[in-house]
């Protein structure tokens, strides 16, 4: 019997009722006519607070409540990729079907759709034992991605009947298992899960194996670790949308779960749009087969924004029990802190800094725990990576919201506004950006990249630091009065930034770029440098250096040099003998 | 519904209390009727069982607590709208003041619209060609686009807007129909006037809905304001299949109203006093503007706001550009350089315009020709910066290029008439030649089969003026 009550009064999203009316601590409630979706997030003998995830215009105070008996839940089953859901999981898609293009309230729809028949193949026979995860059966759900009916994970019996393969429903029983406790329990493909409940899993590992992304200042400058948690901060306007694009886009995750929070509705739409067109490398098949969008757009309520990250989250440890690699791409947390303000505001909480509730960091760090690379229930590995944006307020990285996030991620990107201005993109600023996973991770690079990869790494960053300080003495007074040595540096910290960091998005070739690739780029520049300091060490003036054009080619081999075609740096390695011969003979 | 409360419980400023109020709802429009007859309209805020909290859109004045009648009209706040909204003057609240009698209704739309899905907007692609270099050279405005001006207090931010409603043209031959939805929200009156005789002068002003509240209009009505403008823009756009260009002005004003609501209503006030929900509230307003895929008709924004003592970082600026796609910064330097319109083209950005600029839109060599003159124009900060510590005569032969170029792309390229219609070609082309400026192999953002194709001595009668010690 699920609890009942009536409305007393309204505020916004926040709605309270008179007394205790025996409703639980996050229990998903109905409220109103017309059944708006809610969930309780207060309780005490005097008064029980909801919160709305609908519009609350026209709400009467008498008007019922419902309890659902559990907390705001998930549907998991197949029909979740190449899918777009709003905060709490109701898919845009048939709320177009029901509503028009414009989102009306109190709509009812199916989490999944309950009448496609999904071709189904069983994986036990009467008499397996199961246990938590064990797969009972598999789905291929999209081109690309086959989903894993798992046990759920308060379930161990043997199972006593299966029905043929063939093709089901969301909702048919699949299998149906005798349970130690002496039950017998009829298993669908549907399973529900709490959105505030992380799924259990086995055990968890250290991150040693990298998120390969394909774009250069992260694989080679600040790599992020499968299972890792990374931010993005930025003022807007510095790209923070675009770089979480490319990651969706590129990154060599199985499944992307993106989830735009309190963000654009045209960006959703763009991302829709162009997923369904672009062709995953990787599997050859379209980007959306392993997407998940999450939309719930600044103008949609607040109170779903609030949800709609734990919503993402556990469609991640959904797909990542099945032992998948999947990317969390969350733009952007610092929406989702807000909404929290906003709700603590109108619940008339005490505030800590800047207006933001005192439980900003706890929320915080719990959901970047969320992250990590485990071995599953069933003994498969998995992982999820969690990738914030953050949009700090007025671009200012000591607000509340970065500073917390600063705290529990290992990547950290940020964002530049000068070099955005500049339309130096991405514009992750290498000086104030760091990862701690170089450690874990190179191990890796060494074996599966190259020997040299991390000590390339290091001396371009290297290059960069120096250059930085370099640049304090020539604001000051000029380059020209630089030793000979120290110009060399600036110009191949020049190279470095323009044809290395600066990537291109929108060339065809330039937009992804493999490892083999970056570390030939990297080798190529580092040698020109050794050159040019044999030369300069001569006594070779930096003028007359500058003068070839060998600088402007190995910038330009971002775009010259296809990625098929890693033969061709020999032809560079050989340009700059020459240029390195030709200025010996000339004036030795 | 026709019952009828008689007697409040408080007034605070243009908020009151009434008590034992029966079947009211969240957000319903309520009727006062004051002792002489007087009718004013407001909204519920806060209902708890029978105590409703109501913002009253006019003042106050003159109520009081004993004789003043309540009605519950059993209706949220709406708007009747019909085509004839064209060419007419509104209150803040959408009645109108220009004397021409009621509005015959074609029907009636909830204010506060709804969120439009997702799955059902079209991608804007289209852009629009407004004659000013700065903005369809460097920060394309697309149609469906919510592109903001940031400005100040004394920039020309008004004739800017004005300019821009003047000569947007849909591009080309197009017989799209094309209307203004203006709405001013505690603008002075010299301002709302200057728009109305503006739209007068260009001829428009058949095609313009103005929606005033003026800076001693109410408060509480500058609320309601954006509001229904927008509604408005969307009857014309999605259901008359319109192309509509709205222009708010000025959101600061709006932003303050709303603070200054919320701290009557005793809220935790966040960031400067604002109310926690700010984001939420003008997202509400923002993310009205788009394309309905597979209908006829666009709403485009231009929100002016200006930006407290010139800081993008205040929360109503910094908010903003959050939401909206891009934004044009005015900057105060320029204008006291007499340059005209003063855009500082390096924090405006235009988030829509790669997908509306190039081959199939404008020209192929648009993208690479901006992203070359945003970078070259960046590079000229940091000579300017070294020339006022070491002096220009101590700057190396690149960095005394770069400070003339300077010179000329503020003068030349952001600097037009007010009247100035430039074509895209135009534009381009004069961005091309002040690139040529610069030593080739500073041109490091441009593909080079563009640059071969276009980077050529301009011809005699084009001539960059000579400009300093630079030149052939």
């Amino acid at each position: 019997m699920s609890a009942r009550g009536k409305i007393y009064g309204i505020n916004g999203p926040i709605v309270t009722l008179e007394g205790n009316q025996g409703f639980s601590m996050s229990e998903m409630v109905y409220v109103g006519q017309r059944r708006l979706v809610g969930e309780v997030i207060g309780l005490s003998r005097k008064e029980t607070t909801i919160q709305v995830f609908e519009e609350t215009t026209g709400l009467r105070p008498g008007e019922p409540v419902e309890g659902a008996g559990t907390g705001i839940c998930v549907t998991l089953a197949p029909g979740i990729l190449n899918n777009i859901f709003d905060g709490i999981q109701r898919p845009l898609k048939a709320i177009q079907a029901v509503g028009g293009a414009f989102i009306p309230t109190g709509v009812n729809v199916d989490f999944l759709d309950r009448k496609k028949r999904w071709k189904t193949k069983l994986c036990v026979v009467p008499g397996d034992r199961v246990e938590p995860g064990t797969v009972l059966a598999e789905v291929p759900e999209t081109g690309a991605i086959t989903h894993k009916v798992l046990t759920p994970p308060d379930l161990c019996g043997v199972v006593a009947a299966t029905v043929k393969s063939g093709e089901y429903t969301i909702d048919e029983p699949l299998v149906l298992v005798e349970t130690d406790g002496g039950e017998k329990r009829k298993l669908s493909m549907t399973q529900r899960w709490p959105i505030r409940v992380p799924r259990p899993v086995g055990r968890r590992f250290v991150a040693e194996r990298p998120l390969i992304t394909g774009q250069r200042i992260l694989d080679t400058l600040f790599p992020i670790a499968k299972g890792g948690t990374a931010a993005i901060p930025g003022g807007f306007g510095t790209g923070k949308t675009m770089t979480q694009h490319q990651l969706a886009k590129w990154s060599d995750a199985d499944i992307i779960i993106y989830i735009g929070c309190g963000e654009r509705g045209n960006e959703m739409t763009d991302v829709l749009e162009e997923f369904s067109k672009l062709v995953d490398p990787k599997s050859g098949k379209l980007l959306m087969d392993r997407t998940v969008l999450i939309a719930n757009t600044s103008n949609m309520p607040v109170a779903a924004r609030e949800a709609s990250i734990y919503t993402g989250l556990t469609l991640a440890e959904y797909y990542r029990d099945m032992g998948y690699h999947v990317a969390i791409m969350a733009d952007s947390t610092s929406r989702w802190a807000e909404a929290l303000r906003e709700l603590s505001g109108r619940l008339e909480e005490m505030p800590a800094e800047e207006g933001f509730p005192a439980y900003l960091a706890s929320r915080l760090s719990a959901f970047y725990e969320r992250a990590g690379y485990v071995e599953n229930l069933n003994g498969s590995e998995g992982s999820v990576t969690i990738i914030g944006a953050v949009s700090p307020q007025g671009g200012d990285f000591s607000e509340p919201v970065t500073q917390n996030t600063k705290r529990f991620v290992r990547c950290f990107l940020a964002l530049d506004k000068s070099l955005a201005y500049a339309r130096h993109y991405p514009a992750i600023n290498w000086l104030t950006s760091y990862t701690e996973y170089l450690n874990d991770l190179a191990p890796w690079y060494q074996e599966h990249v190259g020997p040299d990869f991390i000590s390339c790494r290091n001396q371009i960053i290297n290059i960069l630091t120096t250059e930085s300080r370099l640049n304090e003495i020539v604001k000051l007074i000029g380059s020209d009065v630089l030793p000979d040595d120290q110009k060399l540096v600036l110009e191949i910290a020049r190279v470095i930034r323009l044809g290395f960091l600066q990537q291109n998005a929108f060339h065809a070739e330039d937009t992804f770029v493999p490892l083999e690739k970056q570390l030939r780029m990297m080798e190529t520049i580092l040698y020109l440098y050794e050159k040019c300091k044999a030369l300069i060490e001569m006594n070779m003036p930096m003028a007359l250096l500058r003068e070839d054009s060998v600088f402007e080619k190995i910038i330009a081999i971002k775009y010259d040099v296809a990625n098929k075609e890693l033969n061709k740096f020999n032809e560079y390695k050989k340009r700059i003998d020459d240029f390195y011969q030709k200025i010996m003979d000339a004036n030795a | 519904m026709s019952i009828e409360y008689l007697g409040l419980s408080e007034i605070n400023g243009p908020l009151i209390a009434v008590e034992g109020v029966r079947g009211g709802f969240f957000e319903e429009m309520v009727e006062f009727t004051a002792a002489g007859g007087d009718k004013r309209l407001g909204r519920i805020v806060e209902i708890n069982e029978d105590k409703a909290v109501i913002q009253v859109f006019e003042s106050t004045d003159g109520m009081s607590l004993d004789d003043t009648h309540t009605r519950l009209t059993g209706r949220p706040m709406e708007i009747g709208l019909s085509e004839d909204i064209l060419g007419r003057t509104f209150n803040g609240l959408g009645e109108p003041i220009d004397g021409l009698g009621k509005i015959t209704a074609e029907c009636v739309k909830n204010v506060n619209g709804m969120p439009l899905n997702p799955c059902s907007r079209e991608y804007p692609r289209n852009y629009i060609r407004t004659g000013i270099s700065a903005i369809d050279g460097l920060t394309t405005l697309i149609r469906g686009q919510k592109l903001p001006i940031f400005s100040g207090n004394g920039l020309p931010h008004d004739q800017l807007a004005a300019q821009i409603v003047e000569q947007a043209s849909l591009g080309g031959d197009s017989d799209e129909e094309f209307a203004i939805v203006f709405a001013a929200m505690g603008v002075k009156y010299d301002v709302a006037e200057f728009f109305r005789r503006t739209f007068e002068e260009s001829g428009a002003s058949a095609h313009v809905a103005m929606f005033l509240n003026l800076s001693n209009d109410p408060v509480v009505e500058r609320l309601i304001t954006p509001k229904v403008a927008l509604t408005a823009a969307e009857y014309l756009a999605f259901e008359k299949h319109m192309h509509i260009l709205v222009i708010l002005t000025d959101m600061t004003s709006f932003a303050e109203a709303m603070r200054e609501v919320s701290s009557l209503k005793g809220e935790i006030p966040s960031r400067k006093g604002f109310p926690g929900y700010l984001y939420s509230e003008l997202a509400t307003l923002y993310e009205r503007a788009g394309i309905v895929a597979g209908v006829e008709g666009s709403v485009t924004q231009i929100p002016i706001l200006t930006m407290p003592n010139d800081d993008i970082t205040h929360p109503i600026p910094d908010l903003t550009g959050y939401i909206t796609e891009g934004q044009i910064v005015l900057e105060r330097s320029l204008h006291q350089k007499t340059i005209y319109p003063p855009i500082n083209v390096l924090p405006s950005l235009s988030r829509l315009m790669k997908d509306g600029i190039g081959a199939k839109f404008t020209r192929e060599d648009h993208q690479d020709v901006a992203n070359q003159l945003f970078s070259s124009y960046a590079r000229v900060g940091e000579a300017r910066d070294l020339a006022s510590v070491i002096g220009e005569d101590e700057l190396s032969e690149v960095d005394q290029k770069y400070l003339a170029f300077g010179t000329a792309f503020e003068q030349e390229f952001v600097g037009q008439g007010p009247f100035e219609n430039r074509s895209m070609e135009q534009t381009l082309d004069i961005g091309w030649r002040l690139l040529w400026m610069l030593p080739k192999e500073e041109l490091d953002r441009v593909d080079t089969r563009i640059l071969e194709k276009y980077y050529k001595q301009p011809k005699e009668d084009e001539q960059v003026p000579d400009s300093g010690s630079v030149g052939s």
